[in-house]
């Protein structure tokens, strides 16, 4: 199954834990320790331990951080506070997404932009081509740093034990908000209230050569409470939160808007001015235009679940639709998918077919995200 | 190390074949814990019906995990005589006991079976 790619820092604790391990985007990451369904119900129920290390840091610091942000990327990066995190997106002139990204302020001049594992070269390249003019400098951090995920409703309680010094400031820590945290042991960490799972939950920026330690420090704490979860857990959980996937629901030939995600876009108002960005033009006109397609949800009551590529169509079986994710949900007990489908079959009870080798297997049309945890 | 029971015949696309391998022989089909382990939870099984003919090397099913679906093959030629109807209920079988009450279908052999590998052989292909 291992393939010989770079390793990570974590690497030997997952071999520890008796990890599978596949590659990925050109790293050797844990799919499993135990079980799918063991992992993703922990993290629905108290916590999941991820490792998330091959995922891209993009430091980008200045004195011009702010307007080159603004220029590079589609949202307003000015007005976010020091220690706030963003939901956001690269596009190409054309307005196809290039990737999404959560992009942190660490300080005035200063953020960290972190970019999905398999374009994180591509979003350095196009952030340093985009540079040209402004008083910015970009680095790519992500071999220093290492990424670990504590998500889960057990995740507050985990992470507060992980710190004697910085407890009050993990318990009153906003959603999408970061701060500076000691960990026991006398570890610095950025832990941020961030996620891709649905669930409440942190994510801990450390580095790569105190990795292990925390990794061990959040197992020991955390106890019969957490879990260590892979890459498949973590796909399930996200499904169920409707949340995109870069390759899957977003990709160069989708806009923002068609994947329902126009919002993210700051275009800026009369009262509320905003500079030109790479894409704007083209988004403009997507924006004007209804998008033929629309991403939907989809829940089955048989056994077969939506797979990415399957075919949806309609009672006579044309064509409607793609299936860009699916699976067998663990928290609904139901195979669930998200699909683009039709504009025609986007409304929610919407009756349609997945092809499943040539069988047609009934699915309604449901709003996303299919799961939402209790407030 | 996924276990590899020596007493057992495997085929390259990673299923177990036990009894008499002959024709007219009746044999008992699953897939090996190698197999269960890189697929993760199996939750779903389509298996030929009982009366299909079935050809070595060919598809004859699948297998839908929470992560992927996978196709089964068939490792020998010949006619389906039973399925594993408590799969049914209990895909996980598959995953929990692979050579035992997770066996899928059973043939009865209509043509001399080649190219199966031994204990040894298979072991060494997912080594």
């Amino acid at each position: 199954m291992c393939r010989d790619g770079p390793t990570l820092p974590l690497h030997s604790e997952h071999v520890a834990l008796g990890a599978t391990l596949v590659d990925f985007a050109g790293w050797e990451m844990p799919v499993r320790y135990t079980g799918d369904i063991a992992e993703h119900t922990a993290v629905r129920t108290s916590a999941g331990l991820f490792d998330l290390s091959h995922m891209g840091e993009i430091a980008v610091r200045g004195a011009d951080a702010v307007p080159f942000l603004e220029y590079a990327l589609v949202g307003r990066m000015g007005a976010m506070g020091l220690g706030r995190a963003k939901y956001t997106m690269i596009c190409a002139p054309d307005g196809g997404v290039i990737d999404d990204l959560v992009v942190y302020r660490r300080d005035w001049d200063h953020f960290v932009i972190v970019a999905n594992a398999s374009n994180k070269d591509v979003v350095l390249a196009e952030l340093k081509e985009r540079s040209a003019g402004f008083d910015v400098g970009i680095a790519d951090e992500s071999a220093g740093v290492a990424l670990i995920a504590v998500q889960g409703p057990a995740a507050e309680a985990i992470v507060t034990e992980m710190t004697a010094r910085d407890a009050d400031n993990i318990a009153s820590l906003p959603y999408y908000a970061a701060t500076n945290v000691v960990l026991t042991g006398d570890v610095h960490a950025f832990v941020a209230r961030t996620g891709y799972t649905g669930e409440d939950g942190f994510e801990l920026f450390v580095s790569a050569e105190d990795a292990p330690e925390v990794w061990r420090l959040a197992l020991a704490v955390g106890g019969e409470r957490i879990r260590p979860c892979g890459l498949s857990a973590r796909d399930t959980l996200r499904l169920e939160a409707g949340m995109p996937l870069y390759g899957q629901e977003l990709t160069r030939a989708t806009t923002p808007f068609d994947a329902g995600l126009g919002r993210v876009i700051a275009f800026g108002t009369e009262a509320n001015s905003r500079g030109d960005f790479v894409g704007r033009a083209a988004l403009e006109a997507a924006r004007d235009r209804e998008p033929s397609r629309v991403l939907v949800g989809l829940v089955g009551d048989g056994r077969r679940s939506p797979r990415t590529g399957y075919a949806v169509t309609d009672a006579g079986g044309s064509v409607i639709g793609e299936v860009t994710s699916g699976a067998p949900s663990p928290t609904l007990g139901r195979p669930i998918g998200m699909a683009y489908v039709d504009k025609g079959f986007g409304e929610q009870g919407t009756q349609v077919l997945i092809d499943v080798r040539g069988r047609g297997e009934p699915m309604t049309v449901t709003a996303l995200p299919l799961y939402k945890r209790a407030q | 190390m996924a276990s590899v029971p020596d007493d057992l015949q495997y085929s390259a696309e990673h299923e177990w074949v036990d009894g008499e391998l002959a024709v007219g022989g009746e044999v008992t089909v699953g897939i090996t814990e190698h197999a269960a382990d890189a697929l993760g939870d199996i939750v779903y099984i389509e298996a030929p019906s009982v009366g299909a003919t079935v050809t070595a090397g060919e598809v004859c099913g699948e297998l839908e995990s929470t992560k992927a679906v996978s196709e089964l093959y068939s490792p020998v030629t010949g006619t389906i005589i039973a399925i594993n109807d408590e799969l049914a209920n209990a895909p996980d079988n598959v995953n929990k006991d692979p050579f035992g009450t997770g066996w899928i279908f059973k043939v009865q052999i209509t043509e001399e079976p080649s190219g199966l590998l031994d204990a040894a052989a298979y072991g060494d292909l997912t080594a």
